[in-house]
C-alpha cells in the first residue's frame, strides 16, 4: 500500500467503503442475473475498485466523466445510488435511464457522469469533445475518460490523443489495463509490448503508470494528473495495471487463463490489501470497518429490493426520448 | 427579396448563428485557413477567429465525437464532414452515440448538434466521392436529415437546425452550391419535417429531393409540352418524413414515382414508396413506381456516370412504362 501522506482517515474510510460497495454490488448482480433479474450482458469490474474509487475522489462535482461498458463501479464512485442502477440493470422504470439503457449505459447527468459506452474506444472522442466545451467556455472543467487497453488498438484511440495533445484539452485519459481484451492476451493485440503508457510519447503526451491494485496510489497519481490538467498543461495519460477477477462477461467461462496467474493477482486483491493495511496501521479500527460492512449490506439490500419491487416502465414509455 | 446562390443561403445561415449564439462553433478538416472545400466558409476565420472556427485533422469519427461531447456540455457546435463519403469514417459516433444518447440516458441528455455534408454525384469524381448516403442516416431513429434543394429552403432549413434540439445531418448537394435563387430580406424559416410542392399538377406526383427535384422539375416541363400537368413534392428532409403532404398529393393525382439519386435497392424511396401504397392504395391508377441511380458502384466516366444518374428522359420513360402515363 502507498502511503500517501496528509490523507485523512475519513478519507480511508471512504475509499474502503466505496469499493466495498463495488465488489458488494457487483456480487449482488452476478446473483440477480444466476437468478434471471438481470439479462443481456453484464460484465463485472471486481478486482478493479480501486480505480474507479481512486481516481474520482479527486475530481470536483463540475468535471465530467465518461467510462466504457464495465460501468458499475464507475457509476457507484461518482456517487449515483445503487437503487437507480441495480433498478436499471433490473430493467425498471426506476432505473438511472428509466430501464431503456441497461447495465453498460449508466448515465447521471446531474453528477456529470456522461456514460458508459459500450462500444470500444467511443467514449474518447466524447471526452475530447466534452473538454473542448470546458474549453471554450473557460469553466475550468476537466474531463476523466476511463478505457480499457482493448480500446488502444482501435483508430479512434489514435485520433483522439492527437487532437486531445494538438488542442492541450483538459483531459485524464485513464486506461484501466487488465490483460485481457475479451479473452485475448495483450500480448497478442498490442504491438508496442506491455508499456502502453508509453504509446503516447508519439503524441506529446505526458504519461504514467500507477498499480491499479492500490487505491493510494492511484488516488495520488490522479491528484497529480488532475492538477496539471486543470492548470492547462494539456491531457495526461494515465495506465493503471489491473485484474478483473471475473470473465469478461457473465457468459465468460474464463478459459483462456492460467489459473496461477488469476491467484497471483487475486492476492493483490484491492480491498482486503486496504483493509489489512488500515487496521495494522491503525488507521481504521476493526469496530469502525464492521461498521462500514454492515452499512453496504443494509444499503445493498435496500438497493435489491427497491429494484426488485418497482414496476416495468409502461409501453408508452417506448417511444419517449427518442428525440429532444 | 434578393437573389443568393445555395453556398451563399448557407453561409448566411452559419453566419447569422455565430453571430447570435456564442455557444455556436464550427469545426472541420479545411473549413478555417482553406475556406472550406466547397467554400461554404471562406473568409470566416479571418471574421469570427480560430476560437469559433476550428481546423481539425483529417480525423472524422474524432471530429463528430467532440461535436456530440461539446453539444451535451451545452454548446452548439456545427461540425463539417468534407463530404457524406468522409461519413462512412465517423459512422459509430453518428449512429451509436449522436442518435442514441438521449433515449439511452433515458431523456438526461440531449445532443444539440448539426452535421454539416456534402452529398450527390455527377462531378465525375468515381464510386469512393459520389455517394448519396443521406437515405441510410434517415433510417435511424434519433437522427434529423436535412436535404435542401434550393437557397431559399437551405437557408430556412438550417435556421430550424439552429432551433433544434437535437442531432440533425444536414446534406448538401455538391452540384447545387452554384444555383441562384430568392431569398426575403426577412427571417424565415423552413419547420424541418414540412415537405414542399414545388410545382402544382395534376396528373401525376413526382416525389423527389436535394437536385432530384431539380431533374424532376425539368422532367414536368417536358412533360407539360405533352399535356400531362406533374406536382413536384420537395420531400426537404427525410426523417421526419412529411407524410401528409406527399399523401395528399397521390390522393389528388392518383399517380406516383419516387426519384433518388442513390442506389435503388434498399433506397429511401421504397421508404417514401412503401409507405404511399399502404396509406393512399385505394386511390392509386397504378403502381407507385421508383427511379433510382444504377445499381452500380458510380463510375467515373461521363457517360457511363450519366447513365448511373436518374435524369429527365428516364422519368419521363419510367412513367410511360411503369406508371402509365
Amino acid at each position: 500500500m502507498k502511503v500517501v501522506e496528509k490523507i485523512e482517515k475519513k478519507q480511508v474510510a471512504e475509499f474502503y467503503r466505496q469499493m466495498l460497495l463495488i465488489r458488494r454490488f457487483e456480487e449482488k448482480a452476478a446473483e440477480m442475473y444466476m437468478r434471471g433479474k438481470i439479462r443481456g450482458f453484464l460484465h463485472l469490474y471486481i478486482g478493479e475498485e480501486a480505480i474507479a474509487v481512486g481516481a474520482i475522489s479527486v475530481l470536483k462535482p463540475e468535471d465530467y466523466i465518461v467510462t466504457h461498458y464495465r460501468d458499475h463501479g464507475h457509476a457507484i464512485a461518482r456517487g449515483m445510488d445503487p437503487k437507480v442502477i441495480m433498478a436499471e440493470l433490473f430493467g425498471k422504470a426506476t432505473g438511472s435511464s428509466k430501464g431503456k439503457g441497461g447495465s453498460m449505459h449508466l448515465f447521471d447527468a446531474s453528477k456529470n457522469f456522461l456514460g458508459g459506452y459500450a462500444i470500444v474506444g467511443a467514449q474518447l472522442p466524447i471526452a475530447v469533445g466534452l473538454a473542448l466545451a470546458s474549453r471554450q467556455l473557460q469553466n475550468g472543467r476537466v474531463v476523466l475518460c476511463f478505457f480499457g487497453e482493448g480500446a488502444v488498438n482501435e483508430g479512434e484511440f489514435h485520433e483522439s490523443m492527437n487532437l486531445a495533445s494538438l488542442w492541450k484539452l483538459p483531459i485524464v485519459f485513464f486506461l484501466e489495463n487488465n490483460l485481457y481484451g475479451m479473452g485475448t492476451h495483450i500480448d497478442n493485440t498490442h504491438a508496442g509490448g506491455r508499456d502502453v503508457y508509453k504509446a503516447v510519447g508519439d503524441y506529446n503526451m505526458a504519461s504514467h503508470r500507477v498499480d491499479g491494485m492500490d487505491v493510494m496510489a492511484v488516488h495520488e497519481a490522479t491528484l497529480e494528473a488532475v492538477d496539471g490538467v486543470r492548470s492547462g498543461e494539456g491531457p495526461f495519460f494515465l495506465e493503471a495495471l489491473t485484474y478483473r477477477f471475473r470473465g469478461h462477461s457473465m457468459a465468460d467461462p474464463i478459459n483462456y487463463r492460467d489459473k496461477a496467474e488469476e491467484a497471483e493477482w487475486r492476492r493483490k486483491d484491492p480491498i482486503d490489501s486496504l483493509k489489512r493495511w488500515a487496521l495494522e496501521e491503525g488507521v481504521l479500527t476493526k469496530n469502525y470497518v464492521e461498521t462500514i460492512e454492515e452499512g453496504v449490506e443494509k444499503e445493498l439490500q435496500a438497493a435489491v429490493e427497491f429494484a426488485d419491487q418497482s414496476p416495468d416502465p409502461p409501453l408508452d414509455s417506448l417511444m419517449q426520448d427518442v428525440y429532444a | 427579396m434578393a437573389e443568393m446562390t445555395y453556398r451563399e443561403a448557407i453561409s448566411k445561415g452559419l453566419r447569422e448563428a455565430l453571430e447570435t449564439d456564442e455557444r455556436v462553433f464550427l469545426m472541420g478538416e479545411d473549413i478555417g485557413a482553406y475556406g472550406g472545400a466547397y467554400a461554404v466558409t471562406r473568409g470566416f476565420l479571418k471574421e469570427f477567429g480560430p476560437r469559433r472556427i476550428k481546423d481539425t485533422p483529417i480525423s472524422e469519427s474524432v471530429v463528430v465525437g467532440a461535436g456530440i461531447g461539446a453539444a451535451m456540455a451545452g454548446l452548439k457546435p456545427v461540425v463539417e464532414l468534407m463530404t457524406i463519403n468522409f461519413s462512412l469514417l465517423a459512422m459509430d459516433q453518428i449512429v451509436n452515440n449522436a442518435a442514441k444518447l438521449r433515449y439511452m440516458s433515458g431523456g438526461q441528455l440531449k445532443v444539440p448538434l448539426i452535421i454539416r455534408t456534402v452529398t450527390g454525384g455527377g462531378a465525375q469524381l468515381a464510386a469512393t466521392h459520389s455517394q448519396s448516403l443521406e437515405g441510410w442516416y434517415a433510417s435511424v431513429p434519433g437522427l434529423k436529415v436535412a436535404v435542401p434543394s434550393t437557397p431559399y429552403d437551405a437557408l430556412g432549413l438550417l435556421r430550424a437546425a439552429f432551433e433544434d434540439e437535437n442531432p440533425i445531418l444536414f446534406a448538401e448537394h455538391a452540384l447545387l452550391y452554384g444555383l441562384r435563387g430568392d431569398v426575403p430580406a426577412e427571417r424565415y424559416t423552413v419547420p424541418l419535417g414540412q415537405a414542399d410542392i414545388k410545382r402544382f399538377g395534376k396528373d401525376v406526383t413526382l416525389v423527389a429531393y436535394s437536385r432530384m427535384t431539380h431533374v424532376a422539375l425539368r422532367a414536368a416541363e417536358e412533360l407539360a409540352r405533352e399535356g400531362v400537368e406533374a406536382e413536384v413534392v420537395d420531400l426537404r428532409t427525410l426523417r421526419p418524413l412529411d407524410k401528409e403532404r406527399i399523401i395528399q398529393s397521390v390522393k389528388k393525382t392518383s399517380r406516383c414515382l419516387v426519384i433518388e439519386e442513390t442506389w435503388r435497392t434498399g433506397g429511401f424511396g421504397a421508404e417514401v414508396a412503401s409507405m404511399i401504397q399502404e396509406e393512399a392504395f385505394d386511390y392509386l391508377d397504378g403502381p407507385v413506381a421508383r427511379l433510382g441511380g444504377a445499381d452500380a458502384p458510380m463510375p467515373y466516366s461521363r457517360s457511363l456516370e450519366m447513365a448511373a444518374i436518374p435524369d429527365e428522359k428516364k422519368i419521363i420513360r419510367t412513367l410511360k412504362e411503369v406508371v402509365g402515363i
